[in-house]
């Protein structure tokens, strides 16, 4: 008994003695840890980085199914199409090597460029290049990947050009035809996804981290990393305490308050972040069904409040589905259509039928603090008409299901992102018919103009049209709109390159280390 | 004696504090909770703890979200003790199969972790409604209640009083209401201080991990949360709201070491 | 060797009975995990193809056992998110969050134990109260503001960790164990201080005892006493309360893993239940109960080793 008892004690004394060893052990080893972060990570010696994310790729790693920005922005690094978009806003070729454009402007041919290979080693031909755009057209099961692409009539190739034909002309068409070029007949792109890019796909671990290496055989500028980590981090002060101890080497989107944390070892780029954030109204819903409680909402809001209190002024004011890397059409007036007016406000509720105001709900996703911000700020500011606004945080793949698919909610904050650089891309989505026209946008008028975009043909023409769009959709108060985020992105010092597109991505092949 | 009951009167002081300042949060705080401004600064004598990163005046806003904070911990609590000794008092004085069966699953239930468990209800129910969340918390707790209870009610079944008042003819409703519960209290009141904290921090971990309430009326935890975010411009907002959930957890838990010292001296 | 025998026997029927509730519940909310799978593009045959494919056609019996089985053969199912086995992905975080609770669990015997006794043995002087309010205070701190304290002292300020990069736990496996140190630092903090407290009022029950004071009276070195014959009766109580302890530290583990940024269960379990991945949620509950009963009955089976009067009491 005695010897038990003896045995016990001496087992936990060592353990403690073992833990203490631990404790001073890493007391010891301080110094050469210490020293580790200081230098630049250990991007130095091993010329990899480590990028922060704030959600997994929770949709799919299948280029042509991804419709998360958060996912499209990573995996831009991985998948290429016959075009690809520059940070100036223009198209260049990619796979392809140059184009030609018939006179009647209806067919392109596109010659593909020598020596490009898949990730997997195989080069690229042009049925591979025919397999993927008609993987995105086809209409069989619905509504097909990209809608676009129904414009096109047939597709042929001979070994090096492939010929695509359309019904009429089109001068947004090139744009689609970014979407990534896949090796025909593979199958696992949602779990080991396969493309051209400057980086491929190496590894992901669940909730945890996604690893991209440099694709040796790139047919461009090589990257100039050998290897990319993307970290989850879904919460705000992990990130903060990651990035200041060398975890992260990089981060986007972070808030003002984020930014003005992180000392001397980061700078901060700005650039902007080419969404349009908006307190998105489920136009189908009781009561924003009413386009007098819509517009007393959009009177309520100050947005230029709401970048000063929450954005410590980074943020560029928006008054339609528009941001203003768009130059060609953005419209500076729309942004003070509704001027801040809380009397117009209470009078257009009384109106309605709503003179104490009402309740509503505003689900955000809870991974996005920006939107979170906002929508605190929004509620308070309309608290102020009366309306009281309930700020439900959900998870981002609860917000995919039930807001985005699902269009079971009253009201949303969020940015929408452009999926190519077309202003189709913003705004086919409040035709009535559009599948992803979450908000149940309904306006003949709305849908006769978009129908008129696409058989407009000449530039400025259909220019003007859009135009006329985005003023309906202001006009008619479709949602609130607020803002086009500041992208601020920290990097850390002795990094450099990166460079701001006019769409939501986040190139990494020309980062490196001075 | 005296010295024991001391941890009784500061825990009851200190308590008392923290609800005068709930209280007085319900009719009256310094500025509107709500309203944002320019201003972000430390303590200052204008603004006590300092505001937020929104130029909310922070003591405002702690007034206002411990009263959150413990009413969800109040609510929580109640629901747990209230159905955890009805289980409790009935398995632990009848027995039989009935209490063998209830308490297998009892502990089975006291297998999941707390967290884990109301995690799994809250995505039930759905997460940042008031109402789930104590809901959520409230059946987590039912088990140790169930499980502390029984045993008392057990021990207590065959006691001379007991069985003298069922002699007399008085109906097991009224043996356990008003013969057995009153002596159960000193083990159901240490579990109530116990519980309240719990829930107190269980909410603050719901919280940071987005599934607790949600802004902009915000509970003590969900401040937390979000001071955590700032902590290195502004860390008197962090300082802030954790002193005053330190301090209610704290208080509390003075009262509950008080109250099972004061038993243990009696006994 | 019977007393361990019932021990295990009881345990195996907790664990069936907390994974069919988990399995029940799950089946009864979740719904049909096809349609989720398929979403906007179900037609009936795709359904009753992937519901063949998944098993889902089968009566839900044989669909529970099956899943029971899984626990053995690594079957547990497809994730609704990732389309992949659910056991493929949460395998490697198994073993990171085992290891951090392990640590934890080491960490609050090792630390508590002498504390405990220590407590005990000047209780009543001076400086008892301020130890009861140090006690008190500890037990007030939710585990992921120490977290976050934890991070920024010892990470950032002191640099003795780098918060943010877990090393991986099968190439760098002391790297590892230094970085879920100071996770598992963050959880044992109220834990220790409750098994302090809890550790030493056992001990001064017992010290209050007749025989106690009866060899204290009769010359007996006091500090002997105590190490002879109090802590062997203080010992099982405070083994049985550390195991029940595991629970805590498991759900403490949840919300500190995302403080840490620690790719264990609790990170993944968070999210799959926001993403409605219901076969990994309900994998992840049961491996973590079966965690919890695990080291409830190690505890039992121990106790009864250490203090032999269990022998005689049976089911204790």
């Amino acid at each position: 008994m005695r010897k038990k008892l003896l045995a016990l004690l001496l087992l936990v004394s060592l353990l403690s003695a073992v833990l203490c060893g631990c404790k001073d052990g890493s007391a010891e080893q301080a110094p050469a840890d210490g020293q580790e972060p200081t230098i630049g990570s250990t991007g130095e010696t091993a010329n990899e980085i480590t990028v922060g994310i704030a959600q997994d790729l929770d949709d799919s790693l299948d280029p042509h199914k991804a419709v998360a920005a958060g996912t499209k922005e990573v995996m831009f690094n991985v998948f290429e199409g016959l075009m690809k978009p520059t940070p100036d806003g223009e198209l260049i070729p990619a796979v392809a090597d140059h184009y030609e454009l018939s006179e009647d402007k209806t067919t392109y041919t596109f010659t593909l460029r020598e020596g490009v290979r898949f990730h997997n080693g195989e080069p690229v031909d042009t049925a591979d290049v025919v397999y993927s755009i008609q993987r995105c057209a086809d209409d069989t099961e619905g509504e097909p990947l990209v809608p676009a692409l129904s414009a096109v009539k047939s597709i042929t190739a001979d070994d090096t050009t492939v010929t695509i034909a359309l019904d009429q002309p089109n001068t947004e068409f090139l744009s689609y035809l970014t979407l990534a070029v896949l090796p025909e007949g593979y199958d696992q792109q949602d779990t080991a996804p396969v493309g051209t890019g400057p980086f491929k796909f190496v590894s992901r671990a669940a909730q945890d981290s996604i690893v991209l290496e440099k694709f040796e055989d790139y047919w461009g500028t090589p990257a100039y990393l050998d290897k990319v980590t993307f970290k989850i981090m879904e919460n705000a002060d992990s990130i903060m305490v990651s990035l200041q101890s060398g975890a992260v080497d990089l981060f986007a989107h972070l808030t003002s308050v984020q930014a003005a944390q992180l000392g001397d070892a980061f700078n901060i780029e700005e650039g902007t972040m080419n969404l349009v954030q908006a307190l998105y109204l489920n136009n189908a819903e009781k009561p924003f069904d009413d386009i007098r409680v819509r517009q007393a909402l959009c009177y309520a809001v100050d947005k230029q409040g709401i970048i000063d209190i929450a954005f410590a002024g980074y943020g560029h004011p928006i008054g339609s589905s528009m941001y203003p890397a768009f130059g060609k059409y953005f419209d500076e007036s729309l942004s003070s259509r509704y001027t801040p007016d809380l009397e117009k406000a209470r009078q257009l509720l009384a109106d309605a039928g709503y003179p104490d105001g009402f309740a509503m709900t505003i689900t955000v996703p809870s991974n996005y603090q920006p939107h979170i911000d906002t929508a605190q700020v929004l509620a308070g500011q309309l608290a102020q008409i009366g309306v009281t606004a309930e700020i439900q945080l959900v998870e981002w793949g609860t917000w995919l299901s039930d807001v985005y698919a699902g269009r079971q909610f009253q009201s949303t904050v969020v940015g929408v992102d452009a999926s190519n650089m077309t202003a189709r891309a913003l705004l086919e989505r409040f035709s009535s018919t559009a599948g992803n026209n979450f908000i149940n946008y309904n306006n003949p008028e709305y849908d006769a103009l978009f129908a008129q975009a696409l058989t407009t043909f000449d530039d400025a023409g259909q220019t003007a049209v859009y135009k006329q769009m985005l003023e309906n959709l202001a006009e008619n108060a479709a949602n609130v709109y607020i803002q086009d985020l500041a992208d601020l992105v920290a990097v850390r010092k002795g990094l450099t390159g990166l460079r701001f597109y006019p769409i939501y991505v986040l190139d990494l092949s020309t980062v490196r280390y001075e | 004696m005296r010295r024991r009951n001391g941890y009784l009167t500061a825990g009851l002081i200190l308590a008392g504090l923290t609800a005068a300042l709930i209280l007085l949060g319900f009719f009256w705080t310094p500025w509107d909770p709500n309203a944002m401004s320019m201003d972000r600064s430390g303590p200052s004598l204008a603004h006590l703890m300092g505001t937020d990163n929104f130029g909310r005046d922070i003591l405002s806003r702690v007034m206002k979200g411990a009263g959150t904070t413990a009413s969800i911990a109040l609510a929580t609590v109640a629901i747990g003790a209230v159905c955890g000794t009805a289980v409790g008092a009935l398995t632990g004085y009848f027995g039989g199969l009935a209490d063998e069966v209830l308490m297998r699953v009892n502990d089975a239930l006291t297998a999941f972790p707390s967290v884990l468990l109301a995690l799994v209800v809250i995505s039930v129910l759905g997460p940042g409604k008031r109402m789930n969340v104590i809901l959520a918390l409230g059946l987590v707790f039912i088990p140790s209640f169930a499980r502390i209870t029984r045993t008392a009610f057990a021990a207590l079944r065959d006691a001379n009083y007991v069985k003298s008042a069922r002699l007399m003819g008085a109906g097991s409703g009224r043996i356990l209401l008003v013969h057995i519960l009153p002596n159960v209290m000193h083990v159901l009141l240490p579990a109530l201080t116990i519980g309240f904290n719990n829930a107190v921090l269980a909410e603050a971990s719901m919280s940071y991990l987005g599934i607790g309430v949600t802004p902009p009326d915000a509970s003590l935890g969900y401040m937390l949360s979000e001071a955590q975010g700032m902590f290195g411009i502004a860390p008197w907002y962090a300082a802030g709201t954790g002193l005053v959930i330190i301090l209610m957890v704290f208080s509390v838990g003075l009262i509950g070491e008080g109250l099972q010292r004061g038993h243990g001296e009696a006994a | 060797m019977k007393y361990a025998a019932k021990k295990i026997a009881a345990m195996l029927l907790t664990m069936v009975i907390v994974s069919l509730l988990t399995f029940t519940a799950f089946s009864l909310i979740s719904g049909d995990a096809a349609e989720i799978m398929l979403g906007t593009q179900a037609t009936p045959e795709r359904l009753a193809a992937l519901r063949a494919e998944l098993g889902l056609d089968r009566p839900l019996p044989e669909r529970y056992l099956s899943w029971l089985l899984g626990f053995f053969t690594g079957d547990l199912g497809v994730s609704i998110q990732y389309k992949q086995p659910v056991w493929d992905l949460i395998a490697p975080k198994v073993l990171v969050t085992l290891c951090l609770s392990v640590l934890c669990f080491l960490l609050i015997a090792a630390v508590s134990i002498p504390l405990g006794l220590w407590s005990a043995s000047r209780s009543g002087g001076a400086l008892d109260g301020l130890r009861t309010v140090v006690n008190q205070l500890c037990m007030a701190v939710p585990a992921f503001f120490t977290g976050i304290l934890l991070s920024w002292g010892f990470g950032i300020a002191l640099k003795w960790f780098m918060p943010g990069s877990f090393p991986d736990l099968r190439t760098d496996f002391f790297g590892a164990v230094k970085y879920l140190f100071f996770a598992a630092a963050a959880i044992a903090v109220p834990r220790v201080a409750m098994t302090v407290r809890m550790l030493r009022s056992t001990i001064l029950t017992e010290m209050g005892k007749d025989y106690v004071r009866t060899a204290v009276s009769r010359g007996s070195d006091r500090r002997r006493v105590l190490y002879r014959h109090v802590l062997k009766n203080s010992l099982a109580p405070v083994v049985t309360f550390l195991a029940q302890t595991m629970a805590e530290i498991v759900a403490a583990g949840i919300v500190v893993e995302q403080v840490f940024v620690i790719p264990g269960l609790g990170r993944m379990l968070v999210s799959s239940i926001s993403n409605r991945d219901y076969p990994v949620v309900q994998a992840i509950v049961v491996i973590l109960a079966f965690w919890v009963v695990l080291a409830g009955t190690a505890a039992d089976v121990i106790n009864q080793r250490v203090d032999p009067r269990l022998r005689l009491g049976g089911d204790a």
